[in-house]
């Protein structure tokens, strides 16, 4: 693994505490979490149904707001972060989901393009294309630049939105099973870009998993329980 | 187009790919608009000949300042004006000269037609009071009996009115009178009569013998030279009953358009057409609009994962409002131009689409489809990042 020396790590969580509902109903799903995350490292998160792992991930992604403790996302506060503040950073980091969620009305390219402008169009538009292009050829997908995702196989399209994810460079990538939805075959071919893109570039990949056949790849696996982490393992 | 677009906005044109996406919705939108596009349209153009054919009233006379009744809220209405207030108004240095005018309609019934004709009379000797087309033609009405018909009338066939001449009249019967039309002009139907027709006021008050030469439905004045129609108009307001109207020929016809739209029944029920169809426009707009946000939530959640922040979000129904504005409004301008030739037609109203109308038409409804755009935008909060995963 790849790192820069002292680089500070992207992902620092402290006595993080996260409930949902309110009052009678209020249940606590997140309990006392800690962690630091190196910077280029790929992680895998992992854990029964139910244990807090999406919760956990949403969290780190500004896709919810912060309750308890503490989270520091890319040298950033999270916990009372303004709206503005959070939409920033969403764009230094690149989602994969579990579905593809990709725009159907939009084609293969113009989704990937989506994860470019968002990082504004001011006299890169003429690059972005051909940055789409390139990333798309990257998934193996170059063949299929102007198909809408209807006429893409499943895997294909998760290739797609994990081209949408990296065209802009992003600094972390975080997916909630992203081979969930797709057979064996795909499923590896899709985790197997993110490893290798991430080393290239350094990214660091966050993973929630089930599926053991990638746990070899990653350089540390969590476990979550009921809401805590109780086990860090570095598989190799 | 995608492409075009796409340089306009500098952004991906996510609504137009959306709409375009999905026929079927675009096309009831765009008929939508359309539909809301010609209602509003027939109704403006209803309404404009309404207008016009109550200015071309007074523009068949040429005065500066007009003595009417109290009450007299369009020209052919309202209580009579005693004459004398003329010989009185007449003693203002600014006034050069005066005359009566009689209006009463009648109806002439021949071949079966029963036409409603408006008359205007005033005292032949006074051409000056008749509008410059007519003015040559006027010696002729001073023999008794004797009237000129509009040609634009009704009902009446076309060709044996454009036949009427001095030496070739159309002799006829109004209610038990004997008249000849010897001459024609140029005037113009509204909706309180079929057609006009200009007499003395002699051959006017044998038509209408309960009707008094000292009781005229208007007094015309025209002023001196160098005299100024507001300052003569405050001194007879001051020396005058104050139960008359006292009022410049251009303030009267102006008074008339605001009253026969806002407070007749005719203008009050085109004007609620106007508003029932933009009302129509913005609903159907909304309607579309809103479901397809609700349909895009998902992705407009990942957009919102993205980090995109709420201005894209509208700028994409902005978007999509602007252009279901714009396709609607083609069609629609084009079937209003049809439809208005044709009621023009079956009428012979003024019913046209000015430059003016088409264009604060096009304005009202990019506004329409921005209101139901930014009613819908409130739906945009239902999409939340967290329930992506
Ligand atoms: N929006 C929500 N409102 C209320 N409770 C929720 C909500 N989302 C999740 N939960 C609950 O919080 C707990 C943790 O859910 P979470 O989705 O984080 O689990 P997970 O580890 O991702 O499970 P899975 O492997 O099934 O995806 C569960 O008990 C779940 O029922
Ligand atoms: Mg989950």
């Amino acid at each position: 693994m790849y790192r820069k020396p002292g680089t500070p790590d992207p992902i620092v969580v402290s006595h993080l505490n996260h409930w949902y509902g309110s009052g009678e109903t209020r249940i606590q799903v997140i309990f006392d979490a800690t962690l630091s995350i190196a910077p280029g490292s790929l992680t895998i998160l992992k854990g029964p149904s139910g244990s807090g792992k999406t919760t956990l991930l949403t969290l780190i992604g500004c896709l919810r707001d912060v309750m308890d403790g503490s989270l520091r996302l890319l040298g950033t506060e999270l916990n009372g972060a303004s709206e503005p503040a959070q939409v920033a950073l969403r764009r230094r980091i690149g989602f994969i989901f579990q579905a593809h969620n990709l725009h159907a009305s939009l084609t293969a390219q113009q989704n990937v393009r989506m994860g470019l402008e968002v990082h504004g169009t001011h006299g890169n538009r003429d690059r972005y294309d051909d940055a789409a292009a390139h990333a798309l050829r990257m998934v193996g997908l170059d063949h299929r630049l102007h198909y809408l995702p209807g006429n893409l196989s499943g895997g294909q399209k998760q290739r797609v939105a994990v081209a949408r994810a990296l065209v802009g460079n992003p600094e972390i990538v975080m997916a909630d099973e992203p081979t969930a939805a797709l057979d064996q075959e795909s499923g590896r071919v899709v985790v197997e870009i993110l490893k290798a893109l991430g080393r290239e570039r350094g990214t660091t990949t966050l993973m929630v998993t089930h599926d053991d056949r990638i746990m070899g790849l990653a350089d540390r696996v969590l476990t979550m329980e009921d809401g805590r982490i109780v086990s860090d393992t570095a598989p190799r | 187009m995608t492409a075009l677009l796409a340089r306009l906005l500098g952004r991906m044109p996510v609504g137009w790919l959306q709409l375009t996406h999905n026929y079927g919705r675009l096309a009831s939108a765009v008929a939508g608009v359309a539909f809301a596009n010609v209602l509003v349209f027939v109704q403006l153009g209803i309404m404009g000949s309404m207008n016009t054919a109550t200015r071309d009233t007074y523009k068949m006379l040429n005065a500066d300042i007009i003595l009417s009744a109290k009450d007299a809220n369009t020209i052919s209405e309202g209580s009579n004006v005693p004459r004398q207030w003329m010989f009185r108004a007449m003693s203002d240095p600014g006034v050069a000269d005066a005359t009566p005018l009689y209006m009463g309609s009648v109806q002439w019934k021949q071949n079966g037609n029963d036409t409603k004709l408006q008359l205007l009379a005033m005292d032949p000797v006074k051409t000056g009071f008749f509008s410059p087309q007519v003015r040559h033609k006027i010696v002729s009405l001073t023999l008794p009996d004797v009237a000129m018909i509009d040609l634009k009338t009704r009902q009446i066939d076309q060709q044996v009115l454009a036949g009427i001449r001095p030496h070739s009249p159309l002799t006829t019967e109004i209610m038990g009178h004997t008249i000849s039309f010897a001459d024609t002009f140029t005037g113009g139907v509204g909706f309180s009569a079929d057609g006009y027709v200009l007499t003395s006021d002699q051959t006017f008050l044998r038509l209408f013998p309960q009707r008094q030469s000292g009781a005229p439905n208007h007094i015309l004045l025209k002023l001196a030279p160098g005299h100024d129609a507001a300052a003569v108009i405050d001194r007879l307001r001051a020396d005058l009953p104050s139960d008359l109207r006292i009022r410049t020929i251009a303030q009267a016809a102006d008074d008339d358009v605001v009253f026969s739209t806002t407070k007749r029944p005719t203008g009050i029920i085109f004007g609620f057409g106007v508003l029932m169809g933009v009302l129509v426009g913005i609903v159907i707009v909304y309607q579309v609009l809103s479901t397809d946000v609700a349909d895009h939530l998902k992705e407009y959640a990942t957009f919102k994962a993205m980090g995109y922040a709420p201005g894209f979000f509208l700028g994409i129904i902005f978007e999509e409002a602007m252009i279901l504005a714009l396709l609607g409004f083609v069609p629609g301008s084009l079937v209003s131009w049809g439809v208005h030739s044709l009621l023009r037609t079956a009428t012979g109203l003024p019913i046209n689409m000015d430059g003016t109308v088409v264009f604060l038409v096009f304005l009202g409804t990019l506004a329409a489809c921005a209101v139901s755009g930014a009613v819908a935008t409130r739906r945009l909060n239902a999409a939340d990042p967290a329930d992506l995963f």
